[in-house]
């Protein structure tokens, strides 16, 4: 009985297939047809980043074929919400690679579904490029060779708050953390760094609410509690408003230093609106101030696309759209190890700039903009930044040796 | 250290507090709805979330109109009678046709409501949080101790005794008071009465609503409404109804103030175990007084059970067992790899679904949380990976015991349960194990899940596989067959029909629930396990109300009454799922409309109403 239902769902999902058919080319020129990539993200659950990152790959997508596309092939992207849990994305990922047959993956937001998703490649052998998951693992401990990341990772971020941190002097160091792959990760990688590169730094307490579960109050007040002069937070999203609120409200940031990953990302800073806590350190996204020519035209074009300013989202989605063009132009083709071996130490001409896809941990150069936040009329932004090139944060060749499998 | 210092103590018992006062406003009112109209409402949770989300829209509009507190007060009043209305709406469309229903399609149709409104609010308010504004005046601290504390927490804490002592006097001085008190006592009596009902019910679900939306709309300066509010408030509202009694609402006001500190506190003793803490005080409180604390027991019958008739056997039923199990090992031929793995799926929740029609169809045990079983069957076979190294032989049988041993611990509690609280105390087991695999990070990986969770080579490759899934599932389904048949699935069907008579003829009621709770739970367990290893991973979702839904929704389409029901559903849901679901970004809210469309129109499901259309014609 449950044979007879499977096939008959197969009819309507060909009569849906039917329209693409009917307008594509036939088999026979397979030349013309286009080259199909499989992208999935979060797209209901953590909109606030993924909806610009989609603007921001559909604007590469749609120059790129404008020019006629790659190999004169056009490219053609299936796109589905990974529903941001582990088992429902690595599901999507089959079902793009065996029902649509996709030559490649790329996507996903949450880092505990880009561990998930680097194992699927590892046991599909289908290249997977993490766009967002900040995890060291993707590219570390559960690294494989079809698993790629555009992104500076947990390590590469951390390395350049903690630099920031040594001139402020604070020693009794708090953590606050989402309790999942990434914010582990970020703690992790703070306590190890913290105490290697600061000398008599303590940590004091550690709170590790889950994430989008804060009890934002209990949490704020068990920092204070614990007298630190020092904050790390990793935070982000509804979780970091709240903390926010709750911290300015109880004077939680006052005479403190404050490191925060990504705050300064336009799309968790807008939320704040005018309660941005200024003075934090922060990686984030200074797109006004931007003046380099490539990077402003970018800018440009995507507010004029979108009527929209732009968020990081937007920069990511669009730097990956292009490497992955690049790559299958120089693979030649679209088969896995091709493309492999055309990632594997490339250099890429992207609009921050040149960036380099590490072979030996198939983690990308591509650096972060460090700064403090500031208050700008009713909303944040950055002040006195720079950019940091990821090459000098890298975890050694060493390290990724003795930590990788593979 | 912390324990020593009076000014954290104080803070901390305040935050208690103001907590404690938003989730009674909110559960007050469904302690309300349940009171008079017998309804567990779902949705409940989703009105406070529609709360939220119209005071955060709302109120920055008033105030950029005139700024100053009464503006504000007046935005969020504004908001609750607006979620009032909604709530009319519900009651006038969906409700008022479902009162005589079993409790099993009242949750259901009420869940229905939930997954449209998730799907809604996306549509009406955007995607994104929003933060709502602070209250006028009631931005700075105050110092209590030494301690900086937010004033309009003061203000919450002040306005749960508040409502309190408003409804109190409404239920005390008016005459809709009288008349929903009176209704809570026995519906039946007031309608002999000649009282209005449809109005009485109205009124109730307009006041319940309104409460709900009100505590939505006073978190707004505290949190940002989000998408995930209504899930997270109803469990704990749940909680507090069913702790302080249903249809209770001083005993909702202790349970609160209860919960309101136990998270307080529990945050200093457990710090990542909150969620455990709360759930762990229901099944206590339930397994001491089975009423909570002021509940009254509900008048104990048959007539609200539904299930599966006895019926004469097939002709050519063995030629029909024949033929099904050949188009299953042939399928393979006709099919390619990704067919194949929605056919794996289709037979797993086929079993999983199979496997509750046990205790729901045939015991009459409305289970609320059967994804405890399935989940812990995947964890099970995941951890033995995990830790142990062992293969996928042995990792699927240990997969099968944990979630027999853990239906065996659940049920102990439960079948000493009837009706509504039997249902809510599977929920509470099931979120116990979801917190529980959600928080024991260490462990379970937490949100993180267990990846690389794969089969053994001899079974991967998706057609290996399938056979493998195709077997166990047949197997496992004739046992289960084989039992329903048997003098104890006869005992279940009469414990089901009739407790009392059951009783009488010396059957021995909670043993044979217990048993028929363990068995479905191993092969629930079982079913997971395979789950498990179709997917290389497993993740506390699989422990979710909505996986708990799910196997409903299956028995539901397939139709309740019957033996193959579960089957067919779970084929039907799965399939029509895999179809749309890439086509439209709104499934929740199709599958929504489409749980509440079985519920009012053909509620004896596809097989039932094929078979009900087959009999006519004969």
């Amino acid at each position: 009985m449950a044979t007879t239902s499977a096939i008959r769902w197969r009819a309507p999902a060909w009569l849906a297939l039917g329209a693409a058919l009917a307008l594509g080319a036939p088999a026979t020129q397979a030349q013309q047809t286009p080259i199909k990539i499989g992208e999935l993200n979060s797209y209901a659950q953590w909109a606030a980043f993924t909806v610009p990152y989609r603007n921001g790959w559909q604007m590469a997508l749609d120059e790129i074929n404008a020019k006629g596309g790659v190999l004169g092939r056009k490219i053609e992207i299936v796109s589905r919400d990974d529903g941001a849990t582990t088992g429902s994305a690595t599901r999507v990922a089959d079902e793009l690679v065996s029902r649509e047959g996709v030559s490649l993956l790329f996507g996903s937001f949450l880092s505990n579904v880009g561990v998930a998703m680097a194992d699927y490649a590892n046991q599909k052998k289908i290249v997977y490029i993490a766009a967002e998951p900040l995890t060291d693992a993707v590219t570390m401990a559960q690294g494989n060779r079809y698993t790629f990341r555009v992104r500076p990772n947990n390590f590469m971020q951390v390395g350049m708050l903690v630099d920031q941190a040594k001139a402020s002097g604070a020693k009794r160091w708090a953590i606050v953390a989402p309790n999942y792959e990434y914010g582990q990760s970020a703690a992790s990688v703070f306590k190890r760094l913290i105490q290697e590169r600061v000398p008599g730094a303590q940590i004091v307490t550690e709170q590790y609410p889950a994430l989008g579960k804060i009890e934002a109050g209990a949490t704020a007040s068990a920092i204070e509690q614990a007298k630190p002069d020092g904050i790390f937070n990793v935070l982000f999203g509804p979780d970091l408003t709240q903390f926010v609120r709750e911290g300015n409200t109880r004077g939680l940031f006052e005479d403190t230093t404050v490191l925060s990953l990504l705050t300064g990302e336009p799309e968790w800073l807008l939320p704040l609106k005018d309660e941005v806590p200024e003075g934090w350190t922060v990686t984030g996204y200074p797109w006004d101030e931007i003046k380099e020519p490539k990077h402003k035209a970018f800018i440009d074009a995507y507010r004029a696309k979108y009527n929209d300013t732009p968020r990081l989202g937007s920069l990511l989605g669009y730097m990956v759209m292009t490497m992955i063009r690049d790559s299958i132009e120089r693979a030649g083709s679209t088969e896995t190890d091709a493309i492999i071996k055309a990632l594997e130490d490339a250099k890429f001409d992207t609009v921050i700039g040149p960036v380099t896809m590490r072979g030996i941990d198939n983690q990308s150069t591509m650096g972060a903009w460090v700064g403090k936040l500031v208050l700008k009329g009713a909303a944040g932004g950055m002040t006195g930044w720079t950019y940091k090139d990821g090459a000098s944060f890298m975890p050694t060749e060493a390290e990724v040796k003795t930590v990788r499998k593979d | 250290m912390l324990a020593l210092d009076p000014a954290f103590l104080a803070v901390q018992a305040l935050s208690g507090l103001s907590s404690a006062s938003s989730l009674f406003i909110t559960a007050c009112g469904l302690t309300i709805v349940f009171g008079v109209t017998r309804i567990v409402n779902f949705a409940h949770g989703s009105l406070y979330m529609i709360g939220a989300y119209t005071a955060a829209t709302l109120v920055p509009r008033l105030l950029e109109l005139s700024f100053g507190p009464v503006t504000f007060w007046a935005g969020i009043l504004a908001s609750a009678i607006i979620v009032g209305l909604i709530g009319v709406i519900i009651e006038v469309l969906l409700l008022r046709r479902i009162y005589g229903a079993p409790e099993l399609f009242q949750l259901l149709a009420t869940f229905g409501i939930v997954l449209v409104v998730q799907d809604l609010v996306v549509q009406v308010f955007g995607p994104q949080d929003i933060l709502g504004p602070r209250a006028p005046g009631l931005r700075a601290p105050v110092e209590i101790l030494g301690r900086r504390f937010p004033s309009y927490e003061l203000v919450l804490i002040a306005a749960g005794p508040i409502v309190l002592g408003l409804v109190w006097l409404l239920l005390r001085k008016t005459r809709f008071g009288v008349l929903v008190r009176a209704a809570t006592q026995d519906r039946d009596m007031v309608a002999s009465l000649g009282v209005n009902q449809a109005l009485l019910f109205t009124g109730t679900l307009f006041l319940g609503a309104f409460l709900a939306g009100l505590g939505g709309a006073l978190q707004i300066p505290r949190v940002s409404a989000n998408t995930g509010m209504d899930l997270s408030i109803i469990a704990e509202a749940f909680v507090v109804t069913v702790v302080g009694g249903m249809g209770s609402v001083p005993g909702a006001f202790l349970a609160a103030l209860i919960i309101g500190q136990l998270q307080a506190f529990g945050i200093l003793i457990f710090p990542k175990s909150t969620l455990v803490v709360v759930f762990l005080l229901m099944a206590v409180v339930l397994a001491i007084r089975p009423h909570g604390f002021f509940g009254r027991a509900e008048i104990v019958g048959g007539t609200h059970a539904v299930g599966i008739a006895s019926r004469s056997p097939l002709p050519g039923r063995h030629f029909i067992l024949l033929v099904v199990i050949a188009v299953l090992a042939a399928f393979p031929l006709v099919a390619d790899a990704y067919l194949l793995k929605v056919a794996t799926e289709i037979l797993i929740f086929a079993l999983f679904a199979f496997s509750l029609q046990l205790l729901i169809g045939v015991g009459g045990v409305v289970s609320f949380g059967h994804a405890a079983f399935f989940g812990l069957g995947a964890y099970g076979a995941a951890l033995a990976v995990k830790w142990y190294g062992v293969s996928m032989e042995a990792a699927l049988p240990l997969g099968l015991a944990l979630a027999a041993l853990g239906a065996g611990l659940v049920g102990a509690f439960v079948v000493r349960l009837s009706g509504i609280y039997l249902a809510m105390m599977t929920l509470a087991a099931a979120q116990i194990l979801y917190a529980v695999a959600f928080q024991w990070v260490e462990v379970t990986g937490g949100d993180n899940g267990i990846v690389g969770v794969w089969p053994s080579s001899w079974a991967s490759g998706p057609i290996p596989y399938y056979l493998l899934t195709a077997a166990l599932t047949v197997v496992a389904v004739l046992l289960l067959k084989r039992i329903i048949d048997a003098p104890f699935g006869y005992s279940l069907r009469a414990a089901r029909d009739s407790e009392s008579r059951a009783e009488a003829i010396g059957l021995k009621v909670r043993q044979h629930r217990w048993l028929a709770f363990m068995i479905a739970g191993a092969a629930a367990g079982l079913a997971g396990g395979i789950y498990a290893f179709s997917r290389g991973s497993v993740d506390p979702s699989l422990l979710g109300i909505s996986t708990s839904v799910d196997a409903l929704t299956m028995l539901l389409l397939g139709g309740i009454q019957t033996m193959m029901g579960p089957l067919v559903g779970a084929a039907a849901l799965h399939g029509l799922r895999d179809w749309i679901m890439p086509l439209t970004p709104l499934w929740r809210l199709l599958l929504g409309l489409s749980i509440i469309a079985m519920v009012l129109i053909f509620p004896r499901g596809l097989v039932g109403t094929v078979r009900d259309w087959w009999g006519a014609r004969t």
